[in-house]
Order: C-alpha cells, then sequence, then structure tokens
C-alpha cells in the first residue's frame, strides 16, 4: 500500500514553494515517514526552523510549526526544549542557516548536547536569495558572488558537529532517499543532539552555474560520491578520495542530556 | 503580618518581580550593568521550577526567550545596549508573530561598548525604534528599586495582555542603587494570564481577529498544533504578500496598542496644579527633577514635575494638555535630547522645550536644573 503523506501534511498548504527537482521535499517526505515509524504525537511535535527555502518545510506540516530568523531555530527550539522537555523538537533549515548565520546557536546546542535532532539540507549554496555561496560551497565552485571561482574552502559539517559535541550525527543524499527516514529515525530516537545532514540539490541556483546539464546529472553525481561508512572500511584512502561517507557516523550513548542536566540542577536547587 | 522588606539593589528587585509575576523561565548572556539579574534567577528559578539558560549570545537569548514563551513560559531576558542592538531584529519577530516577553534593559552610555558602567538613558528610542518595521512598543521607566519590582511584575502582564515584548528600561544608577523595598503580597500588583483559546483546535487560528485585537494564544503542546512564522501571515498564522490582509494586519498590530493608551499610560503628577514650569523627567533624572522643583519653589518659581512612567507609547495627551497651560518644558535627560523631540513634537511650538542633556557619566544635579528652571521667562 502506497505510504499516506497527507495524514501528516497541513491541509490546503500545498503546492510547496520549490522548484521542480529540489531536493528539498524528498527530505520532508523522509522527515514524514520517520515521524509515522515512530508514531510521534504530533500535537507534542515542533518543528522549528530558520529562513531559506530548506527552511519552509515546517509550514507543511501539521504539528506545532515555528519558522523564525535567519539562523536562530537552534536558539529558538533551545527555549521550546528546555520549556517543555516533554516536547519532541526537530530542527530544520538549509546549510547557509545553519552554518554560516546560525553557526554559533548550532555548535552551542551541539555542545549542550540537548535532546533535538536537526537536519540539516545542503544544497551547498544559498537559493532562496538567489545562489550566493554559502559556508559549505566547495572551493573553485561558482556562485552569484564568487564569478570567478569560490575562494573559501568549506566546511564539513559532520566534523563540524562531531567536535562540538553532538552525540549522534548521520549523513544521507537526496539520491538515498530510502536512507533518510531510517536515519532520522534514529536520530530522533537518540537521546541528545542529534545531527542529520542530507547533501542535497539545487539545480535552479547552484546546478545551473556549474554545469550540470539535468536534476538527474545532480543526482547522478550525489550517487556517486557517496559511500556507505561500513564499505568504506574496505577502502584505501585512494579510492576513498573526492568521496563523502553516509550512514551514522557517530554515535555515543554515553553523555547526559541538556534538560536532564537541569532537571539535576532543580533538584540541587530545591534539596537546599 | 508584616510586610516582607528588604534592602537591595535595582537589579536584583527585578529579579525578584519578575519571581512575584510567576516569570518561570530566563535566557541571557551577561553584560554589564545588567548582570545581577541573571545572577538572581540562576538562584531563585530552579528552587520554583523554571529554567534559566545562558545562552551563547543576546540573539540566542532573546530567541530562546520567544521559543519558551510559545510554550506557555513567561520569559524574561536582561541585557544593556550592545546586548539591546543585538536583540532588535528577534524583538522584532516578537513583535510580528505577537510573542509575550520581558526585556529588562539597563542604560549605559553608548553607542557600541560605551562607557559599560555609566549611567545614560539613550535607549529610549532603540527600544523603539531599534527593530525594523512598523511596530508597536511598550516600554516602562522605573525611578526607583520598588519600581524595578513592581514595573517588571506589570511588564509581565502587558506582554501577556497585548501579546508582545514589553520593555523596562532602567537606566544604570537605577540598577544599580539600593534601596528600601516591600516584597509585594499575592493579588497586589494584577498578573494577567495569558488568554487561552476557547475554540477547540480543529479551529483555531493564532491571529483570530474575531476575538479582537490581541487574538488568544495557545501554547505549543497544549493540544492546539499551528503555525509561527516571521513573515507577514495571514489569521491562520500562514504566509501572505496579499496587499489587503498585510496592510490590515500590520495595522492591527500597532493599533492594539494604540486604542489601549490610556489604560497602558502611567505617570506621576507632582506639584502640577499650580505649575508654570514644567520638568519632564523619568528614571534617575527624576529624583534629580524632584529636588530641583522643591528648590525652586522655595525660591518663589512655580515648578512642577512630569514624571513618565510609561515611555512608549508616549504619554501624548497628557504633555499637549501641559503644553497648552504652562509657559516652558524643562527636560534633563542622560542622552543628547531623545525625550526631547518627542516633548517638542508635543509642544508644537506652543512653549519652549529647554533640554539638559549629559551624557558624559555623571548624573544631572538639581542645581542645573534648577538654574533652568529659571531660565524660562
Ligand atoms: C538576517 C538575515 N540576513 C539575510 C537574510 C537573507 N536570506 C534569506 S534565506 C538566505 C540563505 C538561505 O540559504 P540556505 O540556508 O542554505 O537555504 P536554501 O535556501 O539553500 O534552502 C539568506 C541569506 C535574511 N532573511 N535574514
Ligand atoms: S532555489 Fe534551489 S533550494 Fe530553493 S527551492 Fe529552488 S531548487 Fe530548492
Amino acid at each position: 500500500m502506497a505510504f499516506d503523506y497527507e495524514k501528516y501534511l497541513r491541509p490546503g498548504k500545498l503546492p510547496h514553494i520549490w522548484c521542480p527537482g529540489c531536493g528539498h521535499g524528498i527530505v520532508m517526505k523522509g522527515l514524514i515517514r520517520a515521524m509515522d515509524t515512530l508514531k510521534l504525537d504530533m500535537k507534542n511535535t515542533a518543528i522549528v526552523s530558520g529562513i531559506g527555502c530548506a527552511s519552509r518545510l515546517p509550514g507543511y506540516i501539521d504539528c506545532c510549526t515555528l519558522h523564525t530568523a535567519h539562523g536562530r531555530a537552534a536558539a529558538f527550539a533551545t527555549g521550546v526544549k528546555m520549556a517543555k522537555p516533554e516536547m519532541n523538537v526537530i530542527l530544520c533549515g538549509g546549510d547557509g542557516d545553519g552554518t554560516a548565520i546560525g553557526g554559533n546557536h548550532f555548535i552551542h546546542a551541539c555542545r549542550r548536547n540537548i535532546d533535538m535532532t536537526y537536519i540539516i539540507m545542503n544544497n551547498y549554496i544559498y537559493g532562496m536569495t538567489g545562489g550566493q555561496f554559502s559556508p559549505c560551497t566547495p572551493t573553485g565552485h561558482k556562485a552569484s558572488t564568487t564569478p570567478y571561482g569560490n575562494p573559501d574552502p568549506g566546511f564539513d559539517i559532520a566534523k563540524l558537529a562531531i567536535g562540538a559535541g553532538a552525540t549522534f550525527v548521520a549523513r544521507g543524499t537526496a539520491f538515498h532517499a530510502n536512507q533518510i527516514d531510517k536515519l532520522i529515525a534514529e536520530a530522533i530516537q537518540h537521546k541528545g543532539f542529534s545531527v542529520v545532514e542530507i547533501l542535497d540539490d539545487c539545480p535552479t541556483t547552484y546546478g545551473r552555474r556549474n554545469k550540470y546539464k539535468s536534476v538527474i546529472e545532480m543526482m547522478n553525481r550525489l550517487k556517486e560520491v557517496a559511500v556507505p561508512v561500513k564499505a568504506a572500511e574496505k577502502m584505501t584512502a585512494e579510492q576513498l578520495k573526492g568521496k563523502v561517507l553516509t550512514g551514522v557516523l557517530y554515535k555515543d550513548d554515553t553523555k547526559s542530556d541538556y534538560t536532564t542536566e537541569y532537571a539535576k540542577v532543580i533538584e540541587r536547587a530545591q534539596a537546599k | 503580618m508584616a510586610k516582607k522588606v528588604a534592602f537591595m539593589q535595582g537589579n536584583e528587585a527585578a529579579a525578584h518581580g519578575a519571581l512575584y509575576a510567576g516569570c518561570n523561565f530566563f535566557g541571557g548572556y551577561p553584560i554589564t550593568p545588567s548582570t545581577e539579574v541573571s545572577e538572581v534567577l540562576s538562584i531563585e528559578l530552579p528552587k520554583v521550577g523554571g529554567k534559566f539558560i545562558q545562552m551563547e549570545d543576546e540573539i540566542g537569548a532573546m530567541a530562546a526567550c520567544l521559543g519558551a514563551s510559545l510554550t506557555g513560559a513567561k520569559a524574561l531576558t536582561s541585557t544593556s545596549g550592545p546586548g539591546l542592538s543585538l536583540k532588535q531584529e528577534l524583538i522584532g519577530y516578537g513583535c510580528i508573530a505577537e510573542i509575550p516577553c520581558v526585556v529588562f534593559n539597563v542604560m549605559r552610555g553608548g553607542p557600541s561598548t560605551g562607557m559599560p558602567t555609566g549611567p545614560s538613558q539613550s535607549d529610549v528610542m532603540c527600544a523603539k525604534w531599534g527593530t525594523h518595521g512598523d511596530h508597536a512598543t511598550i516600554a516602562l521607566m522605573p525611578a526607583s528599586v520598588q519600581e524595578c519590582y513592581d514595573m517588571v511584575a506589570e511588564a509581565f502582564s502587558l506582554a501577556e495582555k497585548y501579546r508582545m515584548p514589553v520593555h523596562v528600561l532602567p537606566d544604570e544608577i537605577i540598577a544599580h542603587m539600593r534601596e528600601r523595598i516591600e516584597f509585594r503580597e499575592p493579588g497586589e500588583i494584577e498578573i494577567t494570564p495569558r488568554k487561552a483559546p476557547t475554540v477547540p483546535p480543529e479551529q483555531y487560528k493564532p491571529y483570530d481577529t474575531s476575538f479582537g485585537d490581541v487574538p488568544p494564544l495557545a501554547n505549543f503542546g497544549s493540544g492546539y498544533r499551528y503555525h509561527v512564522t516571521g513573515l507577514n501571515k495571514m489569521q491562520d498564522g500562514f504566509p501572505t504578500t496579499k496587499a489587503e490582509i498585510v496592510q490590515a494586519e500590520e495595522e492591527r498590530q500597532v493599533r492594539k496598542v494604540d486604542a489601549c493608551i490610556d489604560d497602558i499610560v502611567t505617570f506621576e503628577e507632582y506639584m502640577l496644579d499650580d505649575a508654570e514650569v514644567v520638568v519632564v523627567a523619568y528614571g534617575s533624572t527624576s529624583r534629580s527633577a524632584r529636588y530641583a522643583v522643591n528648590a525652586a519653589r522655595e525660591q518663589g518659581i512655580n515648578a512642577g514635575m512630569f514624571r513618565i512612567k510609561t515611555f512608549w507609547p508616549f504619554p501624548d495627551k497628557q504633555i499637549k494638555a501641559l503644553a497648552a497651560k504652562v509657559k516652558g518644558f524643562i527636560i534633563p535627560e542622560m542622552n543628547l535630547g531623545m525625550c526631547s523631540i518627542e516633548l517638542e513634537r508635543c509642544a508644537q511650538g506652543k512653549i519652549p522645550v529647554l533640554g539638559i542633556f549629559r551624557v558624559d557619566g555623571e548624573p544631572i544635579n538639581p542645581e542645573q536644573i534648577v538654574e533652568k528652571i529659571k531660565e524660562v521667562k
């Protein structure tokens, strides 16, 4: 039987704003399937985003949704989770939103290990504003503000998250659509700050400038560069050159999460 | 039973006023001269099961407060000049998305890092106009430690009543000086709860104006599912660019305060009955002004004081009535003439508005004010 996405969508809010061929919709479908797998109580679930094409995702899903300001999703979400730890809190947004203007909130959410799941859709570009380079645009690539090729090195979001203290870090791609829900479901189940990076595509502002002839070509690139962590173990450094690891990259179940720690603060304060 | 009294700082009193009002969430970032508010609340909030979080910056602190408030928490942030500048985008978010919270901003010298420990009153325009776009503003001006307590408590009620961020703006003198204060008994200051929805979740719209200019706000996690955005929105909370809806919603968000100005505005009239020269003052400066009015009267001048307690919305009606009656306004303020602009606007050239403006980190003393009073012919 076909999966019933509509059950989770807000009536009357489609069509979505995304361009044909944009990967953000694939990620949204993955999130919905994950929510369904976990039977999340939608009344008790908040999806919080920043600003950008990716950040429009929450509006379509029928739960408590908070479309904040550019880069601030993690900070708003921290307030939601602190005030109501029993809520499921999911964040989403683009690479620009999360690693440029929102980079500070991102690393501190990782450091606190606050029990939320952050889905970051990395299309290597600022899509919504017309294709300026982001901190994830690869060196040498073209954006509307790097007409001679990007001089900046890009971030590795997963490494950044691990370094900052996130206790679950995974990566998938929009091509490997069937894995997305599994990664997100595992991330939501993890107690602590979990990050799921989905390598995504923006045919409109990135593909065009970087000589991808079609969405299919962009998707094929995702297929080619992705190597599951298990498979990578058997590969040489030479073979791994230019590849990107996918799957669950890091998991640490030993660290306590932030709201649990704060509950202990309350206990100590009240014991006095 | 005797009232609980204490000898404390304005900042400490503000924290206790917040607790009186039921504050159960604080998000902040340390900055002189406001840090004591967070220090007190880091101790007191967990005792009552509340949450205290020190965020990574003031933007994050503001965001956390707005997020917490959406779940029903009564949220406070405290800061000072540079922090107020950083909070501005999200204060605007609170205005457009209509999320209650209280911003306690201790005014120090500026711009930029300015004089971190010097008193100032130069954030009054920043509180009003700091965030971009049209929006209503409510800002209260304590002039004593007791008023820090009382006004913070009142600010929580105003925030809920009008569904918006509310400012409390003490200057550094008020925030750091110590005075005797009384802790209020339950019921002594009215605590307005959040207007909860009366319709079932299927019918709920977060900006449903059939309930008036301030629609009920459902808490996240209470069974109501809805959307919140910083884009111009329709009654159901979803973005729109439809001209007539945007216009109507923007106007409502300003009107909700403007139409209730008489309920919101508070002030103190001191010796105004026969006054010919009126010192308009606020915050710590009003303490010098009171002294100056007494001194001028001893010298046979009919002086009086109008003390602004609610700075925004500005007490236009009262100031205009005075302008029609008296010979001149004196405005002492620790900035280069911010309130003065408002007085000029209200006086419409009918009477002179004489300013005493100090930004050197020193308080305005009564003698300066008396001298100015004498200049009014
Ligand atoms: C404070 C602020 N600065 C800049 C912008 C403009 N802006 C909107 S979306 C965006 C970039 C979005 O890129 P990304 O987060 O990667 O998401 P995408 O659109 O690619 O999905 C920018 C710069 C803004 N809305 N707010
Ligand atoms: S501009 Fe790019 S990121 Fe935005 S919707 Fe179109 S394809 Fe997607």
